[in-house]
């Protein structure tokens, strides 16, 4: 099957994830019949593959093992050539480069982040600006600039070898270095596929911020179809041979699966799949009670009570939530930082991953943090229940 | 013995010198002879077999033979020694490149090729640097092979200190054939240590902290 390219939805700007924030840097990708017969193989690996993908958007490959994901997308970057077919990137043909010139525009982020064990943080992330001859001091430049984008603070990472950092911290600079020298495109390999579920929550999170302010366009593969719904401006469902079952954005794809295999891949819970659509943004904070580290307990407690909260959310002086004791564990004098790490949630984040937090809090909610992790109140249980209802009434009518 | 020594100081110094010098130049040039066979080897599977092969019958070659057959070809002297220490110590190197190149992560490979280093730049800063630790082992049990060799390659007057051995066999039973052997010996297992000090400090200095083990 092959897609008629008008029937290609429209750019929405109501998905949410990349609406607003800054003007579209990114290029149109084009496929045109592309196809990939590896040799010695009976069916093509890619068979006539047509796609349009949008400037500044994510847009997601999903499809079971085998389907073809990573052939499509490493032809983009031609580290696969394709056997025939043509692939536009800003309307011009791939092949009109060399390869390595094609590839210093193009990011590339695998699992893991695959980042080079000889060379340290700050070296890994210059290689490409490197390999364009920009001058030292541009480079140091964009290196601190591009920790801080991924949350690593410079002085602390620069030097390190990749060895001496976490999974998600090695996943964070990957996805530094394909940005380094500010390429219009990125494609990524399952690039969170090889970190726990809470590091790849807030990994996932960082890019749809990331890209909130830069709007490249991403092709990003995965074969989790949470993290498709969650990122993509629009997600395409890929059968055997590449074959294309659906593409469109999540809403329509979750609410209107084009087959049977689409309604199969998504799975049950339809319904509950819409909760990675909705943001924290959408639904009302509590205020609680709040103290900062150093006040005094007595002050504390008796605004707390007056307020009739058992609990309070612990900031510290530069307004970022610590800690979320209960009343009872307040102890001493004064307030002191609290010891144990508390898991905040972004403003951003999806329902989903809001309900995952609640779920492991004894509060039955989670503290909700906006840019540069500032306090800005709790959701709790009802909140998300109250708001799956006005969905489900909205979608009735 | 210390007399023996003593009386000669000046010349043994300067045959161990001598000694040292030809096994580093030999595994310098072998060195650099390995890795490069070893990088074509690599690109072609079909070699692979046949360098395996080459370096393993080049190996059971006895030394002696071989200085015996480079003779006709280069005349006594310097040199033939330097040819015949640099054989056995390209096997080595060789062996240990091929193994090190191949056990680079093929997943790195392509990272830095979608990253648009050109092929070039991905052997320079990514596959050798990365096979490094691997290769410096091979370059290390070459430098210590080598150190027999080149006593062995005294026999076509090749410099070091290999002359001492041959000279002590020579005068068995006579008044300093026990010493001539002992030097010889002694001075090789001296100047073997040494240049073994020499590669560990290399490595030091050459393996990125991020790939060394400990
Ligand atoms: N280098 C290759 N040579 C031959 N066949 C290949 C090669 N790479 C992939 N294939 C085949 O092409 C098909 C598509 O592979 P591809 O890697 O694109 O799948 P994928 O969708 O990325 O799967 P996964 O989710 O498991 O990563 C598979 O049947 C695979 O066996
Ligand atoms: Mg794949």
């Amino acid at each position: 099957m092959t897609t008629d390219l008008s029937k290609a939805p429209e750019p929405t700007d109501s998905s949410g994830s990349t609406g607003s924030g800054g003007s579209i840097s990114g290029a149109e990708i084009l496929l045109e019949d592309v196809v990939k017969q590896y040799p010695g193989q009976k069916s093509p690996a890619v068979g006539s593959l047509s796609l349009t993908i949008p400037a500044g958007e994510i847009v997601m490959f999903v499809g079971p093992s085998g389907c073809g994901k990573t052939t499509s997308l490493k032809m983009i970057n031609r580290l696969i050539e394709p056997t025939s077919g043509t692939i536009k990137i800003d309307g011009e043909d791939i092949r009109g480069k060399s390869e390595t010139e094609l590839r210093r525009k193009i990011g590339y982020v695998i699992q893991g982040g695959s980042l080079f064990p000889h060379m340290t943080v700050e070296k890994n992330i210059a290689l490409v600006p490197k390999l364009l001859g920009w001058d030292k001091k541009r480079i140091d430049e964009r290196v601190d600039e591009l920790l801080d984008l991924v949350s690593l603070d410079p002085g602390r990472y620069r030097k390190r070898y990749p060895r001496e950092l976490s999974g998600g911290q090695q996943q964070r600079v990957g996805v530094a270095r394909g940005l380094a020298a500010d390429p219009p495109v990125i494609l990524m390999d399952e690039p969170f596929g090889a970190v726990d579920p809470i590091t790849r929550q807030r990994l996932q999170d960082e890019l749809l911020s990331i890209q909130r302010e830069l709007r490249k366009t991403i092709v990003c593969v995965t074969h989790d179809i949470d993290e498709a719904i969650k990122l993509g401006d629009r997600i395409l469902i890929l059968q055997e041979g590449a074959q294309i079952a659906q593409y469109d954005t999540p809403e329509v794809v979750l609410g209107a699966p084009a087959t049977e295999f689409v309604a199969d891949f998504i799975g049950s819970g339809s319904s509950l799949k819409q909760l990675s659509l909705a943001r924290v943004s959408e639904v009302e904070l509590r205020k609680p009670t709040t103290a900062t580290v150093g006040e005094r307990v007595a002050d504390v407690k008796q605004r707390a009570e007056a307020a009739g909260d058992r609990s309070v959310v612990v900031l510290d002086e530069r307004g970022r939530p610590v800690g979320w004791p209960w009343l009872r564990q307040l102890k001493g004098d004064t307030v002191l930082e609290p010891t144990e790490d508390l898991v905040n949630i972004d403003l951003r984040s999806t329902l989903n991953d809001a309900l995952d937090t609640m779920l492991s809090s004894s509060h039955g909610g989670a503290v909700v943090t906006g840019d540069r992790d500032q306090y800005l109140g709790v959701v709790v249980f009802d909140a998300v229940t109250e708001h799956i209802r006005s969905l489900e009434e909205e979608a009735r009518d | 013995m210390w007399d023996f020594i003593v009386e000669r100081r000046e010349q043994i110094a300067y045959n161990t010198f001598q000694h040292f010098n030809l096994v580093v130049q030999a595994v310098v040039v072998a060195t650099v002879i390995g890795v490069a066979l070893a990088v074509l080897i690599v690109r072609a599977p079909a070699l692979q077999g046949v360098a395996n092969a080459l370096s393993a019958i080049g190996l059971t070659i006895p030394s002696f033979a071989l200085v015996g057959l480079l003779l006709p070809v280069f005349s006594i002297g310097a040199f033939t020694a330097f040819v015949a220490v640099a054989f056995y110590a390209v096997l080595p190197v060789l062996r240990n490149s091929v193994v090190g190149l191949q056990g680079v992560d093929a997943t790195l490979i392509e990272s830095a090729r979608g990253m648009g280093m050109s092929g070039f730049a991905v052997l320079w800063r990514v596959r050798l640097p990365l096979a490094w630790p691997v290769i410096l082992a091979g370059v290390r049990i070459s430098m210590q092979m080598s150190m027999g060799v080149a006593a062995i390659a005294a026999y076509v007057l090749g410099p070091g200190l290999g002359g001492y051995i041959f000279k002590g066999l020579a005068q068995i039973g006579g008044a300093n054939a026990v010493n001539y052997a002992l030097v010889g010996t002694l001075g090789v297992v001296v100047v073997a240590l040494l240049a073994d000090a020499l590669l560990l400090l290399l490595g030091r200095l050459t393996i990125s902290k991020g790939t060394r083990v400990a």
